[in-house]
């Protein structure tokens, strides 16, 4: 469930194969109530075990005090917990990708896709409010991907990267990319059982995005400059941004790339490869 | 704007545990480190609670301050925002408080 920003509808769960063709997914379109009922078996039980509160004769009219002591999305992190043990016991890596709307997440998975076709299965899930357009892209690019759409929510948690994994069933030694609603506040704050998270930042965004959004970078492992290309068009004070995130995560590693020239890939792939489990 | 996730996310915990008992305050401890604002959790509450057991209950908040340890020179100290810069200079800094958000207790009618 997702209930940022209001939201009390339940996220809608696709799984789009390479298979699909455009033309399936453009009907499909027309009938996004039509939700798969994938019907997986959970191999993990979910139900979390809640101690019962018991009377001690407090005196009628008195409230009493319930000591909780329990931190408020325990139940996100208790299931990501779940995620991370079922995703390390298959020797998958899942990264979480996040970034504001439009910094590149899905051109820069649709290249990964390409250029690695053959030598590290890469799956994706993606995290949109509406539309099957970043699937579409996606399974285009040759790679399994399943929809999440979370309506009015504007970010992923951890029961719905639970019920994507089991839909995409990644073989042993892959890479699941869990690209995150497009948004720099929110998605900062829930453990989806990722191994690491990846925040993108933009040229053409400006180099102020960490001091702006220090939450989502002070959590990163890797922060990514995407559209390099762009560096001698637009203002990015390159040295500037570096100092800023490394004093916001002192050990996360710092990339620049172009998906579109390709500058700068084989770092990124390498990083993926580096952080494959043993 | 999670707070109003931050809120369901108490309403969750509170009747899992509590079911249908009426619940007459909510103390929640947040930590200054923790990226959620007090005022808007007092915001999202009474709207999240209604037609809830926690409708009308009072929301104490307790904030809890940062505190931080430096990895380089072993000093303790209280980061200014989300920037965890020692005095000696160096960012790398281990948060030994404030990322929390704790439910710590609730009254029941």
């Amino acid at each position: 469930m997702c209930a940022t920003c209001g939201c009390s509808g339940k996220a809608r769960l696709r799984l789009v194969t390479a298979a699909d063709t455009a033309a399936s997914l453009a009907r499909d379109e027309h009938g996004r109530d039509h939700d798969h009922d994938h019907g997986h078996e959970h191999d993990h039980g979910h139900e979390h075990e809640y101690g019962h509160e018991h009377d001690h004769g407090h005196l009628p009219g008195e409230d009493r005090t319930v000591v909780l002591q329990r931190k408020v999305l325990a139940r996100n992190d208790d299931l990501a917990a779940e995620n991370r043990s079922w995703l390390a016991d298959r020797g998958v890596l899942a990264v979480n990708l996040m970034s504001s709307p439009g910094a590149g997440k899905t051109t820069l998975l649709e290249r990964t896709a390409r250029d690695l076709a053959g030598d590290l299965a890469v799956a994706v899930i993606e995290g949109d409010q509406e539309t099957m357009l970043d699937a579409e892209r996606i399974s285009e690019a040759g790679c399994k991907v399943v929809q999440v759409n979370t309506g009015v929510g504007c970010h992923l948690d951890a029961s719905m990267v639970d019920q994507a994994l089991r839909a995409l069933d990644p073989p042993r030694g892959s890479v699941v990319v869990i690209e995150n609603v497009g948004n720099l506040v929110c998605p900062a704050l829930f453990d989806l059982g990722e191994a690491a998270r990846v925040v993108l930042a933009s040229v053409p965004e400006g180099a102020d995005k960490p001091v702006k959004y220090p939450h989502m970078f002070s959590r990163a492992d890797l922060v990514v400059v995407t559209k390099t290309d762009l560096l001698p068009h637009v203002e990015f004070d390159v040295a500037r941004h570096a100092a800023d995130v490394h004093r916001l995560t002192p050990n996360a590693d710092l990339l620049y790339l172009s998906a579109t020239t390709g500058d700068g890939l084989p770092a990124w792939y390498a990083w993926l490869h580096r952080r494959l489990p043993a | 704007m999670h707070e109003l996730a931050i809120i369901e996310g108490v309403l969750d915990t509170v009747t899992a545990r509590l079911g249908d008992a009426k619940i007459t305050c909510v103390r929640l401890e947040i930590g200054a480190l923790s990226g959620v604002v007090a005022d808007a959790l007092r915001f999202s509450f009474d709207l999240a609670t209604e037609g809830t057991t926690l409708q009308g209950a009072s929301l104490e908040i307790t904030q809890v301050p940062g505190r931080c340890r430096c990895r380089a020179c072993g000093t303790e100290f209280s980061p200014d925002g989300m920037i965890m810069l020692c005095p000696c200079g160096s960012a790398d800094a281990e948060v030994l408080a404030g990322q929390d958000l704790m439910i710590a207790s609730v009254k029941v009618a």
